[in-house]
């Protein structure tokens, strides 16, 4: 009785000074070294306009449907691009729910990019991203998008593709990951460039 | 699989490798009461205030029941203290998105699942959680239970090294050491690196962006009461509606992220875990997080060799592990790559792999190397939805789980864990050349035997049986996401998960119920210390005996011959007793799959 009570004020003694060390000192001190190394990246990354307000965050993928915008990736987090319901379909290879959506979903990228029957489509331009969230599409997907977009905008194709480029991420240091698109930066960049060329002339 | 893949496969076995003897060599001095290391300076009067604040004399060392104790009470109080901050939750501060308190049943699930460091979670973090439950509530266990498990970890290799003596070390020396010398310098680092690859670190609310593009979803309307409208033909109505705001999570994570790899713990700090571009922000971060979830398991190995003076011993467990480790990621790799035919049928690309459910950074390899890793271990992060994977993708992440995640392992479970295959594997041998079975000079009996059978036995039975409940219950089925096979494997996968002390699932599940939430709780709590207190007994019984000296009849427990024998007895005895419920799962969904069956 007497070790177990004794065992029992150190159990709850350990707890106390842990808690402290390993939940207070230890997540402030990386605050603070994160706040003053990395005070961008440490707050999300955000994009904020000249005006003021956020419009995002590089990181985390936006949704776009219209005609001169890249297209993201389907989303399952709730209506879409939701940063509050991050995750995925969680359908599995035999789920028919799954089949119908990638059907429906090959269909439209293929009517919307003038795509013909017997072209292979990028599977994550109709699959769903484990987040929900996932900023990044496939180079091969950026690129079958490109004619509608240049077209919508009234650019030329190369001059897109141009801009695509700068917005490829990976691989990290040369060999982790796979090249990627960010949808997000480049669409903005393209809003941008239109913004500039109007103001030249 | 293409050459890229191999390349980053081959850089990261050669990282794991040669962080394997530094690890081992500084856990000498962690997990010595004596020991020294470069932060004594910093760590050593706090170490000293520790163990006064507890009036613990860190010279005097347990027995194998004291130790045992000791954890005990240590967990339960640990279990309560998170159980009362999220029961508490709304009334406590750094809560600046107004979070209620959660249910008693989530609270229960939640506090069980990171005492056991199994960091299962029926709850999605950015909606539930308040920056003080995850950095106080959630964080103290993914430092503590990962301490624990290395310490049962080292109370065992003592009692292998040890001879004709009753004490096996004292648990709040290897506890409290462990948290402060290995794992907080660790995560310091490791913290910060994160953020450099844009992981969060803040305390500011939630931040609302203004969508580029805002776009118009229908969604059913409600009253003021938040019911649904019913129109006349008994369908909900529907409205349009504009969004044109994005949330945006923010909150301390970078600091529980890195323990949460490096403890094996596998907690994500929002719903889609390691996936989530903020959680795991580049390829770069990714390759980082999978190396710190193998880093001390892998080092433990090393441990082991040197305590008990044979290091070919430490490293023959390792190339076990190493070779397990490289199967399962060929197997799931080649399985995603291949991808799904039914989808190829409709026109997605072949070359392209199963894209669903994963991330376009990290691409096919990263994402099977990921699932691999994270089960193999008892991690349980994910980068990408196991649910999503095909089904032989699927099945690698299973039956990792169920053999018992002694590939590298978590951290401590997973030496302790093989340690119980290799006392089996010697028991084997024993029978097969008909000599009494030695273990490195020990005597391996009877009392040996059952009780490396009484862990194997508690880890299948409690997979199986509450499988089998949740399969024929309307609570276990309604749960389901999916049809078919695949919907029973979610509920196997959820049980092996709980038990394995894993925390990955096949997401689908909605498994935020009482039922759900009761049962997987007590798999977690039967699947961990059931575990525990039959290893700590084998600890106890080998530390009295003698050593034998070693003789021409003694069977080896390096080199080749032991490595396969110790491979088969870890894959036969996992294939024996769960290949015929996998049979009921995954595999005859593979075959399903090629014929391109739906549900």
């Amino acid at each position: 009785m007497k070790t177990f009570l004794s065992d029992l004020r150190g159990a709850v003694m350990a707890t106390i000074v842990i808690a402290v060390v390993c939940c207070g000192i230890y997540p402030l001190l990386v605050y603070c070294v994160a706040s003053c190394a990395f005070p961008e990246k440490a707050n999300g990354s955000l994009i904020v306009a000249k005006d003021g307000t956020v419009r995002g965050s590089r990181l985390i993928g936006q949704g776009f449907a219209g005609e001169k915008y890249f297209h993201p990736r389907p989303s399952a987090a709730g209506n879409g691009y939701d940063g509050l319901s991050s995750g995925g379909s969680n359908l599995g290879p035999t789920s028919q729910t799954l089949n119908d959506a990638i059907k429906d979903r090959i269909d439209a990228y293929r009517k919307e990019n003038g795509l013909k029957a017997g072209n292979a489509i990028p599977a994550d331009a109709v699959t769903a991203s484990a987040s929900g969230l996932d900023p990044h599409i496939s180079l091969r997907n950026a690129k079958l998008q490109t004619a509608r977009v240049a077209k919508a905008r009234r650019m030329a194709v190369e001059q897109v593709e141009k801009v695509i480029l700068q917005y490829v991420e990976g691989p990290d240091l040369g060999v982790f990951g796979e090249p990627a698109v960010n949808v997000l930066t480049l669409n903005l960049a393209l809003d941008s460039n239109v913004e500039r060329q109007v103001a030249e002339r | 699989m293409q050459a890229t893949g191999w390349i980053q496969f081959v850089i990261y076995i050669v990282a794991l490798t040669a962080i394997t003897k530094p690890m081992g060599l500084y856990l000498m001095q962690v997990l010595d009461a004596n020991g020294r290391t470069w932060f004594d300076p910093l760590l050593r009067p706090l170490e000293r205030f520790t163990f006064r604040a507890m009036r613990v004399d860190p010279q005097k060392e347990h027995d194998w029941k004291q130790y045992t104790i000791a954890m005990l009470l240590f967990s339960l109080v640990g279990c309560l203290f998170t159980y009362a901050i999220l029961r508490l939750q709304h009334l406590l501060p750094l809560n600046p998105q107004g979070f209620g308190a959660l249910s008693p049943d989530l609270a229960f699930n939640t506090a069980v699942s990171f005492t056991t460091n199994t960091n299962w979670q029926a709850y999605s973090g950015e909606t539930t959680m308040s920056y003080l439950s995850q950095m106080v509530g959630l964080v103290f266990h993914n430092f503590t239970s990962a301490a624990v498990g290395i310490a049962i970890a080292a109370a065992l290799v003592r009692g292998i090294a040890r001879q004709s003596v009753k004490t096996i070390g004292n648990f709040w020396v290897d506890m409290v050491r462990t948290s402060y010398y290995l794992l907080l310098p660790i995560c310091g680092v490791f913290a910060v690196v994160l953020v450099s690859q844009g992981m969060i670190q803040n305390f500011k609310p939630y931040t609302k962006a203004k969508l580029i593009e805002p776009f118009k979803v229908s969604v059913e309307k409600k009253n003021d009461k938040g019911e649904t409208i019913k129109g006349s033909d008994g369908k909900p109505v529907m409205e349009e509606q504009t969004v044109d705001e994005q949330t945006i999570p923010q909150g301390p994570m970078a600091s529980q992220v890195a323990i949460k790899m490096l403890g094996t713990n596998g907690g994500g700090y929002v719903n889609a875990n390691a996936a989530h571009p903020f959680e795991n922000p580049t390829p770069l971060s990714n390759f980082l997080q999978m190396l710190s979830i193998f880093s001390i398991g892998s080092g433990l190995t090393y441990y082991l060799g040197q305590m008990v003076k044979n290091q070919r011993h430490g490293w023959t467990v390792w190339g076990v592990m190493m070779a397990l480790f490289i199967g399962g990621v060929l197997l799931c790799w080649w399985a995603e790559a291949a991808g799904n035919p039914i989808h190829q049928k409709l026109g997605v690309a072949i070359a392209d792999g199963n894209m669903e459910g994963k991330e376009v950074r990290f691409g096919i390899f990263n994402s099977a190397l990921f699932a691999t890793v994270t089960t193999d271990a008892s991690c349980g992060a994910v980068n990408s939805m196991h649910d999503s994977f095909t089904a032989l993708g699927g099945f690698v992440p299973l039956f990792n789980i169920q053999l018992g995640e002694i590939i590298f392992g978590g951290v401590g479970a997973g030496l302790y864990g093989m340690l119980v295959f290799v006392v089996l594997a010697v028991f084997i041998a024993g029978l097969m050349v008909g000599r009494t079975p030695e273990y490195l000079g020990k005597k391996i009996e009877s009392y040996e035997v059952k009780m490396a059978m009484l862990a194997l036995l508690i880890l299948a039975i409690d997979i199986l049986a509450f499988s089998a409940w949740a399969s024929v219950s309307k609570w276990g089925l309604d749960g389901l996401n999916n049809n078919g096979p695949h919907g029973f494997g979610e509920m196997l996968y959820a049980y092996s998960s709980a038990t394995g002390n894993n925390g990955s699932a096949f997401a689908g599940l909605t498994v935020n119920t009482p039922w759900y939430n009761t049962t997987l709780g007590i798999a977690m709590l039967v699947g961990r210390f059931l575990m525990i207190v039959p290893i700590m007994a084998i600890a106890g019984s080998l530390g009295r005996k003698k050593l034998a000296p070693a003789s021409a009849g003694t069977f080896p427990v390096s080199g080749g011959t032991f490595s396969i024998l110790l491979i088969g007895t870890v894959v036969l005895i996992g294939a024996l007793n769960f290949l015929p419920v996998l049979t009921l799962g995954p595999v005859v969904e593979h075959f399903l799959m090629l014929q391109g069956k739906l549900f």
